[in-house]
């Protein structure tokens, strides 16, 4: 196959960024989506320009890093990540476009690599149950049915790619926050703090300067781990009865 | 150099409770005096990161990744065992124990392996705690499942991404800890050397990824996470970034390296396509449980998926179940690997490059139907579809064995403290509990038992005994040389200009690895891979071709570190393959195997870990060995027939 691509160059978050095309010969139908950068960069390193820069690890679909937008699409046509799309997908002689993720939250660092840190701090404002290691009561002793196990692992499967913000034309970060949210509001061990959980992680998604939701559900047509957008919906309610009831707590709760 | 395991005296079961009484505590007021380094953050470096701030000590966390999240623990699929005997089906720490020690060939620490088990049960209970969605009954109670040849169900999971769902909780807690502030974290930064003053690790040497800025970081304990190299084969089911360099870095710096030929060749991964192959792609070994292995019985060359029913049942080959009748195709990692190896040389292996099996489905489909299947293995059989074209459900898969995990590592001793004084290492990254075989579903729970019970006990020893006042500053003119050697060691990389990749090289390598000192291995073809890797790395530091520049993000260039780590590597894996002149585990030396062709093992000789000790830039290593004692155990031949 013989592929041409449009690919945003950056050389750094200061500088201006702009398209730069270039022809992939020889492409194989097998090869993945990122084996495919991959040759072309040994290419230009060959001729003596930088290669592209892009985030990729793990080329499993697993650990979220790769992050390109192609044609229009976070990780491209298929509801899958980056480095799951194979070259079979494409036609001969197709023209491909790829760009980083979009949004005021992810700065670029270079070239196809954004800074997508603000997801961390979101996880760090109160993503987590506040338990130490050791003194927890054996496993067993927590029993939960099947569907609320199962339900919070569908919203647990979020790899935290981004995706779901690159999709939105608001650059809204609501599926990301609300996968976690909602992982720990289904769950028994979440329970203890789940109103100061959502209120927390709601601030933090505001402050890193991601949009409102703009209920489209663009973010869930694009993601790569079919994360649904009742997720969202459970946040907004768990938020909104966190604001009614957490009220007092703040004015009265003596201590502070 | 005498190597001390400090192993603690008195019987199996009682030695870890006893150590841990013996151990000096550190005053919970004195903890925030300290301050505690871990480089890497996967299951072992997040959970030790996030457990020993949660104890006080002030901890400063490093990791390549943009997000500690992604750190490669994240793609262990399988699941974790543990003790727990909840399906009463025979279980217990002994079991554990000693099914762990028979897996590794009995090339590893009986007092290790013991407390890997018997802390085993205390992981699930801290993972469920935290919120890791295992999977469950309808009761609401933990499902088990029996894996990787276990004859007991004492494995957790999470359906296939039980490594992401228990590192997510790792990573949850750890950020609890960078909330409150006890752990200040680095992502996007690699760490290029250990700093030892007056024989103690005081501090590592890191890279900005992203400014391109060394720095030092002092401390008074510095913890390596930092997983495997499996990547010194080029291909491996490794994520592209996984490197050796942490610990090879501290290796040079007087840290002994334990077994490094001992690796893990997967039976179940996506054969290769084409040259473009940037990595491979593993298949849960689950898949075993329902999915039944086989060849040709005569060589068909080139057979595709989709022809595999035109051979008829007789006309087929299920060679694991004809070879190993009461394993069948649940027989170990190694036995499984180089049985389709086997079947490979003999001319009988399917697909385009002849080097594939058959991984069959057909049979469990008509036996539990496709919906019981689909709900078991979906995700697997999904990916499975979206990488090859293939659909699973229609024609058997088509799989061959690829480079894993990595059993050895950096030396420790029973507190995981390496020969350098202070400095530790956790998880896949050190040598200590699986001999020469990891059993599935172990490596999780290695990593998670290191981080979260192991260390936060024994590092309180070393830091009692030191106190708080004995660190030593970045303003030390020990830490000035370290940043000097690595400035200079980056221009020197920048400088060359040559005519070859980094990759070029890695792909080299690789092939020289995978060749002669990969799933089958002799002393011919581990002398020639000597030869053409010292050839390698007189070629990479003349003819290496990086460009940009060292103030930016240049991944060119931190690829270039990890493969000149990986060669020198790569040439300590060969020299102690070829010591080893014996068959154990995942370490097959043609020249010892029994008449049948099975893995033998030379107990007079070799019953012990290898410690390799570096002696300077191409000088041979020297090396030390730790003799084991099997106290409990009686060594016996592996058997699966």
């Amino acid at each position: 196959m013989k592929i041409t691509l449009k690919v945003w160059r950056q050389q750094n978050a200061n500088s201006k960024g702009q398209f730069k095309t270039y022809v992939a010969d020889h492409v194989s139908s097998d090869m993945s989506f990122l084996e495919m950068l991959d040759v072309l960069n040994t290419s230009l390193i060959k001729k003596g320009e930088e290669p592209i820069h892009f985030d990729h690890d793990c080329r499993e679909g697993i650990c979220g890093m790769c992050s390109l937008y192609i044609n229009g699409h976070p990780h491209g046509p298929q509801q899958t990540t980056t480095c799951q799309l194979h070259m079979r997908t494409f036609k001969d002689g197709e023209t491909i476009t790829v760009e980083p993720w979009r949004a005021k939250a992810f700065p670029v660092i270079k070239d196809l690599v954004v800074d997508r840190t603000a997801f961390d701090r979101i996880q760090q404002a109160g993503g987590y149950v506040t338990v130490n290691t050791g003194g927890v009561p054996d496993a067993n002793e927590i029993p939960i049915p099947k569907k609320i196990a199962d339900e919070a692992f569908d919203a647990a499967a979020c790899i935290g790619c981004g995706a779901c913000v690159a999709a939105c034309k608001n650059a809204s970060a609501m599926l990301f926050v609300s996968a976690k949210v909602s992982q720990l509001a289904l769950l028994p061990q979440g329970h203890a703090e789940r109103k100061e959980r959502v209120e927390k992680m709601v601030a933090q998604m505001d402050a890193e300067g991601f949009g409102a939701c703009t209920n489209t559900r663009a973010c869930e047509a694009e993601c790569p781990k079919a994360i649904s957008v009742t997720n969202i919906a459970r946040m907004n309610r768990e938020y909104f009865s966190a604001m009614f009831s957490s009220y007092e707590v703040k004015v009265g709760g003596g201590g502070e | 150099m005498k190597l001390e395991s400090k192993v603690p005296e008195g019987p199996l079961a009682e030695k870890w409770t006893k150590h841990k009484f013996n151990l000096k505590l550190v005053n919970p007021a004195n903890k925030r005096k300290y301050e505690v380094i871990v480089v890497g953050t996967g299951l072992a470096g997040a959970s030790a990161a996030a457990s020993l701030g949660e104890l006080g000590y002030n901890v400063k966390a490093f990791c390549f990744q943009d997000s500690p999240r992604r750190a490669h623990s994240i793609a262990a699929q399988g699941g974790i065992n543990a003790a727990k005997n909840y399906q009463n089906d025979g279980d217990s720490v002994y079991r554990l124990f000693y099914d762990t020690i028979k897996g590794g060939d009995y090339r590893a620490r009986e007092a290790n392996v013991y407390r890997l088990a018997e802390v085993s049960v205390n992981i699930i209970d801290q993972c469920v705690a935290q919120g890791v969605p295992f999977a469950r009954e309808y009761g609401g109670l933990l499902a088990n499942r029996s894996f990787g040849g276990a004859q007991v169900s004492r494995t957790f999971y999470a359906r296939g991404q039980t490594g992401q769902q228990l590192l997510l909780g790792a990573y949850s807690a750890l950020n609890r800890q960078i909330a409150n502030g006890k752990v200040k974290m680095y992502s996007r930064t690699e760490m290029l050397d250990v700093v030892v003053v007056d024989g103690k690790a005081r501090g590592i040497i890191t890279r900005d990824l992203v400014t391109g800025k060394i720095e030092s970081h002092s401390a008074h304990a510095v913890l390596l996470c930092t997983g495997g190299y499996g990547n010194v084969f080029y291909l491996s089911t490794n994520a592209k970034g996984s490197n050796v360099t942490a610990a090879w870095r501290a290796h040079k710096k007087g840290a002994l390296f334990g077994n490094p030929c001992f690796t893990q060749i997967h039976p179940t991964c996506i054969p290769v396509s084409g040259d473009h192959q940037s990595k491979l792609t593993l298949m849960s070994e689950s898949l075993r449980n329902d999915g039944r292995v086989w060849v040709p019985k005569v060589a068909h060359k080139g057979l595709k998926a989709k022809e595999a029913k035109s051979i008829t049942e007789t006309d087929r080959d299920y060679f694991l179940e004809r070879k190993y009748p009461s394993f069948g195709n649940l027989v170990p990692r190694d036995v499984a690997s180089r049985n389709a190896k086997m079947m490979c040389d003999e001319g009988r292996g399917v697909g385009a490059t002849g080097l594939a099996v058959f991984l069959d489905f057909a049979d469990a489909i008509k036996r539990d139907g496709k919906d019981t299947i689909a709900a078991k293995y979906g995700n697997l059989f999904d990916m499975y579809k979206q990488i090859t074209g293939d659909d699973p459900y229609e024609m058997p898969m088509m799989i061959f064995p690829a480079v894993h995990y990595t059993m050895g590592g950096l030396w420790v001793d029973y507190n995981l403290m390496t020969t350098v004084p202070g400095l530790y290492s956790l998880g896949e990254a050190n040598f200590s509990d699986h001999g020469a075989n990891r059993l599935g579903a172990s490596a999780l729970m290695q990593g998670l038992a290191d981080g979260y019970f192991v260390i936060p006990y024994t590092i309180g020893d070393y830091l009692a005994n030191i106190g708080w006042n004995d660190k030593v500053g970045t303003d030390h003119p020990v830490f000035k040389e370290a940043i000097n050697a690595v400035n200079s060691s980056v221009s020197k990389l920048l400088s060359i200009k040559g005519k070859k990749t980094v990759d070029e090289f890695h792909r080299e390598l690789g092939l020289t690895m995978w060749e002669y000192c990969g799933m089958s291995r002799n002393a011919e073809g581990l002398k020639t891979a000597k030869k053409k890797i010292q050839e390698l790395k007189n070629e990479f530091w003349q003819n290496v071709n990086i460009l940009g520049s060292a103030s930016e993000l240049n991944m060119e260039l931190e690829k270039a570190g990890r493969v000149a780590d990986f060669i020198e590597l790569g040439e300590l894996m060969v020299d102690d393959a070829l010591n080893r002149a014996e068959s154990c585990g995942g370490h097959f030396r043609e020249e010892s195997q029994t008449p049948d062709g099975e893995a033998l093992r030379k107990d007079d000789e070799f019953t012990y870990a290898s410690a390799w000790q570096y002696q300077g830039e191409n000088q041979a290593e020297v090396l030390h060995k730790e003799e084991l004692r099997f106290e409990n155990v009686k060594l016996t031949q592996r058997s699966y027939k």
